[in-house]
């Protein structure tokens, strides 16, 4: 298994390569000349040819790469126009606020998705499989946005039950950041309230990110269980004597799970690109807010550091899912 | 006192039954009867498609949703088996009264669990505990007892198998597993379906003298259905031969194999390699089972048929002892 994970690890070199590679060029094809905006709206040609020698605009495209490709092994993304601090620490602080929001989406997601998916096709063609697939078309086509208000209308503006925007209650003493999960960092500083506060904070929101992810969880649930439910196992389980209950929610929904792992890895990454929207209507402290702000300012620097973390974020996750894939079923395991 | 013969453990009788399909009602058995015999290894035989794995089905409760059961009866000892609820099947018949041998023992078990997790299922679904154990050798434990199994079905290295996974054994050690797992909670009945098809020849054979042991040392009826008569002759005391759902003969191997008395049963035997030097064939196909022919679904094939066979299907007649034959030219009157 270690040797798995190791040989695992090496694959994503070529891919993060590539992602460098590809910012790199982002950043070369900027419309307006990088220098120009750098040195400001009421700069002389001198001073944007001075900017350029400063910043290595004028060297060998190879060398600048070179230059580039330093940097960022040295965790060196440069620094915000905007907030005049290295983007670097501007993301260290807000990613775990995605991560946080992200995951319990997806959490959220699977556990309504899957058991929705496993009942649509086990009621194969009932009403509830019909009204299913209506919703979920639906979850896949409601823009995140206009479901956010509405969410916001009802249980902000109306029944005053749930936070409007933010992580958390202004004037509510942060725990100590040990993760920079709220929720994490407020069970281990035992602050109960704290707890409640960024959990009442994160409900609408993640509900809102779920949505598509439910939607599509439940899809490709319904359609691996319909698949396993057809295979000889199954049959046998159920010659066998098997419970019917142990043989859907044990024995066909261990394998359907095994091929949606790579679906909710992928799940994961697209998540993390809606998180932009959603955060952005929330106030949610995360990259996503962090990016629109950085695209509305041109401040590039910061574009392209969110665009490598999200890069690397997918490349993290492919390898956790390989991982749970080879733990859920030996086989993989062995072939690789 | 009368000489009858053992009561039989397990009875079909007169089933009928049909599977609703998208180009209409297919009448899979009709009227299939067979008889099993406390202690013995009983035959069913024919070709595929005739329905033996349905009548497996059938008897275990297990039939296609779009199935319909047009007449007859299932009988385990006294009771009939076509009343029972779907939970009451699970619970007393499936697994626990009988156990299950299924055709191929590449599919039959889930790739992604233990050896152990897939035997301890049938167990734990007919109520026995971890701690339970089934027998005095088992050293008190569910665990000894499959361990037990394991060496039952002659599986090296029991203790080890029982941590692996399905694929890391080859075609006849998942065959054993599946023996085992059919035996775990001591049933007095077995239904096998054709448990030796998907084997290559030499494990064939081992697995077929496993099963004959088996079922002698543990006092075993077996129900044994397979295409191949050879395999009929070397394991089955009796046999009842199908043709398209129908069930043309039965009787003790020996007696039907030396005098076969069905047409059907005459050509299929003489279709055997072992018997004939060339493969004799019979002429025609098999019936669709959407338009299964009237009366005895083998008159448009056979050598003998009368104008009557295909009026109405023939009554099945005694023609010795313990033997049945349904064809009008034993006096088996269509009805």
């Amino acid at each position: 298994m270690g040797r798995f994970i190791l040989r695992r690890m090496l694959f994503v070199v070529p891919s993060l390569l590539g992602l460098l590679v590809l910012t790199f060029v982002m950043l070369r094809v900027l419309p307006n000349d990088p220098s120009a905006a750098l040195a400001g709206e009421n700069a002389t040609p001198a001073q944007i040819a001075a900017v350029r020698t400063a910043y290595g605009f004028d060297q060998p495209i190879w060398k600048q790469f070179a230059v580039y490709l330093k940097q960022v092994v040295h965790a060196d993304l440069g620094t915000s126009i905007v907030t005049g601090r290295p983007v670097v620490a501007d993301i260290a602080l807000r990613l775990p606020a995605t991560i946080e929001l992200t995951f319990c989406a997806l959490l959220f997601a699977s556990a309504m998705g899957i058991p929705i998916g496993t009942l649509a096709a086990v009621w194969h063609n009932s009403v509830f499989d019909h009204a299913m697939r209506i919703v979920t078309v639906g979850g896949l086509a409601i823009a995140a946005f206009w479901f956010a208000i509405i969410l916001q209308l009802v249980f902000s503006m109306s029944l005053d039950w749930l936070p409007l925007r933010g992580r958390i209650s202004v004037g509510m003493p942060e725990p100590a950041p040990v993760t920079r999960l709220l929720l994490v960092d407020s069970l281990l500083a035992g602050r109960l309230g704290v707890f409640r506060d960024a959990l009442l904070h994160l409900v609408m929101p993640a509900l809102t990110l779920s949505l598509g992810g439910l939607a599509s969880i439940a899809r490709f649930t319904r359609a691996g269980v319909l698949d396993t439910l057809q295979k000889d196992f199954v049959g046998y389980a159920e010659a066998a004597g098997y419970r019917r209950s142990r043989i859907i929610w044990v024995y066909v929904l261990r394998n359907s799970v095994v091929a949606a792992t790579t679906q909710i890895g992928l799940l994961f990454g697209a998540l993390i690109s809606s998180a932009v929207a959603v955060e952005s209507i929330f106030d949610w402290p995360g990259i996503g807010s962090y990016a629109v702000k950085a695209i509305l300012t041109s401040d590039y620097k910061a574009i392209l550091a969110v665009t490598l973390v999200v890069g690397v974020i997918y490349a993290i996750v492919n390898i956790v899912v390989d991982i749970v894939h080879a733990l859920l079923d030996p086989r993989v395991a062995e072939s690789l | 006192m009368t000489l009858d013969p053992p009561p039989a453990v397990l009875e079909v009788e007169e089933l009928s039954l049909a599977i609703d399909t998208d180009e209409g009602r297919a009448g899979i058995l009709d009227r299939a009867s067979v008889k099993l015999a406390a202690g013995s290894i009983h035959g069913v035989v024919g070709e595929s498609g005739c329905g033996k794995s349905t009548l497996l089905k059938a008897i275990l409760g297990v039939l296609p949703k779009r199935s319909r059961i047009l007449g007859g009866d299932i009988r385990l000892g006294q009771r009939s088996l076509l009343g029972l609820s779907p939970e009451a099947m699970q619970r007393e018949v499936r697994g626990r009264a009988i156990g299950f041998i299924p055709q191929d023992p590449f599919q039959a078990l889930n790739p992604v669990f233990r050896v152990d997790t897939q035997l301890m299922e049938p167990l734990a679904a007919h109520g026995f505990r971890p701690d339970d154990g089934l027998a005095p050798e088992d050293g008190g434990s569910m665990r000894g007892h499959l361990v037990s199994l394991l060496k039952a079905v002659q599986l090296p290295d029991a203790e080890q198998a029982l941590r692996r996974y399905p694929h890391q054994f080859s075609g006849g050690q998942r065959q054993r597993l599946l023996i085992a797992a059919a035996l775990a909670c001591a049933p007095r009945i077995v239904l096998a379906d054709e448990p030796t098809t998907a084997l290559d020849v030499t494990t064939q054979l081992q697995i077929l003298k496993l099963l004959h042991n088996l079922a002698r040392q543990r006092r075993l009826s077996m129900i044994f259905v397979t295409h191949d008569f050879g395999v009929v002759a070397q394991l089955c005391d009796e046999v009842t031969v199908m043709y398209a759902g129908q069930t043309v003969e039965s009787g003790p191997v020996r007696d039907v194999l030396d005098s076969p008395r069905h047409p059907y049963t005459r050509l299929l035997l003489a279709c055997h390699p072992a018997r004939q030097g060339e493969l004799a064939g019979i002429p025609g196909s098999v019936p669709s089972a959407l338009q299964p022919p009237s009366g005895c679904r083998f008159h448009p094939r056979c050598p003998q048929a009368r104008l009557q066979c295909g009026a109405a299907p023939p009554s099945r007649v005694q023609v010795g002892a313990g033997r049945e034959v349904a064809c009008v030219l034993y006096g088996g009157a269509a009805e």
